[in-house]
């Protein structure tokens, strides 16, 4: 019984509480602990470079976004059909967005493939000084405001970057800032490889 | 021979902790005088060999001994000597050396300076900081051996992360790991307390002090990172919401909380079970926070280390010593038995009401952290959370937290009275009025979070300023008597004032530098001028030099306002050619007004011109000074008498504690 009155005062309240309550709030903290565990431990089995299996190809989801201020062309699942592409994930307010974004220039200027930019959960205002001052490396752009087309698209974080087919299939998904060296491994490959099979069918 | 040395003092030190970690604790529950004993020489000789072994690794690195992994990946023979010691942590296995030498010092430092404390009660703490210390001795010996040789030597190393070298991150980690360790003694006081089934106000009175430095070291850790990104990642950012910051910050914001709840359980004797509640979550979420950042589960551009071997390592670490400790406090903590009583409107309501806001804060960021893993655990679709998430939850958390914060100091204990608070806070909360009506005439364009911002920091600042001259009877005695008053004022007071004081500098730095930075990017050719926020930059060109061991361009500015030179700026991009990377040196010249903040980037085009981007940051440099104010009224309340002597020896021997039947 002791315990019980102790239990009630430390809650800092001498009014109210049922006594039979006060065990159970001790036992709150534990129980809310051990749901992080379980989710540790799942997050563990899972290779954090290999998150975003789900939608792998998959064709990419309907969606029709206007493009950020200040540029013409908007952005639909059916652009995304005819050619090889990479979608880009970015917002203003996203440090590694920063660090990725010279390469993306140096591929738009080289012309290597067309790079498309999903701005994410971005203010109109912040978002078109950022193309304004830092460049513009995309051919076409899509202001996904609120972060709905994002979500179907299965973005886990910014800044990400999808390699999406001529048919508009998702084939490979890249989380985290691109790096040359992760571009001229992981992607360029695929890219290459896409592009070499076209020839073949076309021919 | 200095690497193996290293390597058997570590494994000694962890005999030496299971020893430590056990016998006392049999001791302390049979009343065993000499194996009580025991906890002090243990705990020394488990300093002395880490210290052993880390300074063995730190000869490592002076002398570029290359036949050893660890130098070999992080070093290089024409690093600065600086960076070679500071290189010694700027690495997995090397930082949690560090981890386990402050924690082996704070574990000698409780040995030493705990001469006040019951010999059993002592030992019972001292086991469960030995405890922490053998789950990390063996995840280093195991997973993270720094000694490792490599046959052959290669003839020089891959140099340290161009980016860790850099004064502000060398001191960085180290700040950070005291912080984080300091919350080890809050924890270990706090299970010692558990087993003995006792908490009162000498018991407060020890947490204090230690969880004060704790809280001084991570508030100066989280500002220097803030400092070094904003410098050093050259775009005159300083927080991110980056999971490695909110790793940092959601101990602070716990820890704010403990430190605050132990002051009710010290003054009023109650709040005692949430009090050890509190120091077990901020040692966890110390934990925690090591765990997101090198095992992978979260991933970082700061993330140094990402191996999911690791990573099941530190989960089962994280269970043992939270879960466990959790259970603890499941089977023991009712048995707290509490004092006073108050009613909500009292100081004990104001400092309730702060710990709530802080740890909802805290699982806020917890959450926004953690919930794209989450949500990928169950399976379901994934989601993002960011910068967005963060402030729209984050800020209305603090401002009523900002609000009740100028008003809890002017409540009386137990009871009191919020009509006399709020009548002292009148012409108060006018200043702030009047200071946010005039940003807002100034800065019309600009975001209504700042007028808010503005008016909250002048509120704070000026609601604690009042009080302490209410204090001190300002005005209202002669100068001689107020003199007294103000020489008479207790230290932790003073502690108090100032940490609030501090933050209301802060936020009005974190304000206008997130309010009304002005920013522009552009090429310019020498003689090029460019106006940034009415203060312009012309470009004198760019030079290229060499350092010790990196390549290096420096571009010169000079600014003028309204034609009058206020500044030479000297920007620098680094290139380091050892690991290709380059690095920005931004130019800052702060006022107090703001940041002039220049960056040289590369160059476009055969005449001369360079990629600058140039900035004003407003404000932004209170930031710091609100930080290093906040730091040394933590400095000035450790020191306060009260925690040395006069501390009240505990009161009967408690009956032994038994589990209360359910």
């Amino acid at each position: 019984m002791v315990g019980h009155i102790s239990a009630i005062e430390d809650q800092g309240a001498a009014y109210g509480n049922e006594p039979k309550k006060s065990r159970l709030v001790f036992i709150i903290p534990i129980v809310l602990f051990s749901v992080i565990a379980v989710a540790f431990a799942v997050g563990l089995t899972l290779d954090p470079r290999k998150l975003p299996s789900m939608l792998i190809g998959k064709t990419v989801p309907d969606f029709d976004l206007p493009p950020v201020e200040g540029r013409k062309l908007g952005m639909s699942d059916e652009d995304l059909k005819g050619q090889v592409s990479l979608v880009n994930v970015w917002a203003s307010w996203c440090k590694e967005c920063r660090a990725e974004h010279p390469l993306l220039m140096d591929l738009a200027e080289r012309g290597v493939v067309p790079i498309h930019g999903l701005n994410y959960k971005d203010k109109p205002v912040d978002a078109q000084n950022w193309l304004d001052n830092l460049g513009d490396p995309y051919a076409r752009t899509g202001a996904d405001r609120d972060g709905r087309v994002a979500i179907d698209w299965g973005v886990y974080g910014v800044p990400e970057t999808f390699v999406v087919d001529q048919n508009g299939k998702i084939v490979y998904k890249h989380i985290g800032a691109l790096s040359a060296s992760i571009f001229d491994e992981k992607i360029l490959p695929v890219i290459t490889e896409l592009n070499g099979n076209a020839g073949r069918v076309s021919q | 021979m200095s690497a193996e040395l290293g390597h058997f003092a570590l494994i000694l030190a962890l005999f030496v902790a299971i020893v430590q970690a056990t016998l006392p604790l049999i001791g302390a529950q049979r009343n065993y005088a000499p194996w009580i004993a025991l906890s002090k020489p243990t705990a020394y000789c488990q300093f002395a060999l880490v210290a052993i072994s880390f300074a063995s690794l730190t000869h490592l690195h002076v002398t570029s001994d290359f036949s050893v992994l660890n130098v070999v990946q992080n070093s290089h023979t024409a690093k600065p000597m600086l960076y070679k010691i500071a290189g010694v942590w700027g690495n997995h296995e090397g930082s949690l050396l560090l981890w386990v030498q402050i924690l082996s010092l704070f574990g000698a430092a409780v040995a030493l300076f705990g001469a006040n404390l019951p010999p059993a009660f002592r030992s019972r703490v001292l086991a469960v900081q030995a405890m922490i210390a053998v789950g990390f001795y063996l995840f280093i010996l195991i997973t993270s051996n720094p000694f490792e040789r490599i046959m052959p030597p290669p003839l020089n190393g891959r140099d340290l992360n161009p980016l860790l070298q850099d004064m502000g991150l060398a001191l960085h980690p180290p700040m950070l790991y005291l912080g984080y360790v300091g919350f080890s003694i809050a924890f270990s006081f706090a299970i010692a307390a558990l087993i003995e089934g006792r908490v009162d106000a000498a018991w407060a009175r020890w947490v204090r002090p230690w969880t004060l430095a704790a809280w001084m070291f991570l508030t100066a850790g989280n500002a220097l990172g803030s400092w070094w990104a904003y410098y050093e990642l050259g775009w005159g950012g300083w927080w991110f919401w980056d999971p490695v910051e909110n790793a940092s910050f959601m101990p602070w914001l716990a820890g704010t909380a403990l430190l605050h709840s132990a002051v009710v359980v010290e003054k009023r004797d109650t709040l005692k079970g949430w009090t050890v509640l509190l120091a077990i979550i901020a040692f966890s979420m110390s934990l925690l926070g090591t765990f997101l950042v090198r095992s992978g589960v979260l991933t970082s551009v700061h993330a140094f280390a990402t191996d999911p071997a690791r990573g099941v390592f530190i989960l089962a670490l994280l269970i043992i010593v939270i879960g466990g400790s959790l259970a603890l406090f499941a089977w023991r903590g009712p048995q707290l038995k509490s004092g006073g009583l108050f009613q909500p409107i009292s100081r004990e309501g104001a400092l309730l009401f702060n710990n709530l806001g802080m740890t909802v804060a805290a699982a806020a960021v917890l959450l926004g952290t953690l919930y794209p893993l989450f949500l990928d655990a169950i399976g379901g679709s994934k989601i993002s959370v960011g910068a967005p998430f963060f402030n729209a939850v984050f800020i209305p958390l603090m401002i009523p937290l900002i609000i009740a914060m100028a008003i809890g100091p002017l409540l009386n204990w137990k009871r009191g009275d919020l009509i006399p608070a709020l009548t002292r806070l009148k012409l108060v909360f006018l200043i702030s009025i009047v200071a946010g009506a005039a940003t807002w005439a100034m800065e019309m364009d600009g975001p209504f979070m700042g007028v808010i911002g503005i008016a909250l920091a002048v509120w704070l600042g000026a609601s604690t300023l009042a009080e302490l001259a209410g204090r001190i009877h300002l005005f209202r005695a002669g100068p001689a008597e107020t003199l007294r008053r103000l020489g008479r004022v207790p230290r932790a007071t003073w502690g108090m004032t100032l940490g609030h004081f501090g933050l209301a500098l802060a936020i009005a730095g974190m304000t206008g530098a997130a309010s009304w930075k002005v920013e522009s990017i552009q090429a310019m050719k020498p003689g090029e001028m460019v106006n940034v926020g009415g203060y312009e930059f012309t470009f004198d060109g760019a030079q290229q030099g060499k350092g010790p061991n990196y390549d290096i361009v420096t571009g010169k500015f000079t600014v003028r306002r309204d034609g009058e030179k206020v500044v030479d700026m000297l920007a620098e991009k680094r290139i380091y050619p050892v690991r290709n990377m380059p690095t920005t040196e931004a130019a800052i010249h702060t006022m107090i007004s703001g940041d002039l903040y220049a960056v040289i980037g590369d160059p476009e085009g055969a005449d001369g011109a360079y990629v600058t981007r140039l900035y004003f940051n407003p404000l932004v440099v209170w930031m710091w000074i609100g930080a290093i104010v906040m730091v040394l009224g933590g400095a000035i309340s450790v020191t306060d008498v009260r925690h040395r002597i006069g501390v009240p020896h505990r009161r009967r021997p408690a009956t032994a504690a038994k589990p209360a039947e359910a």
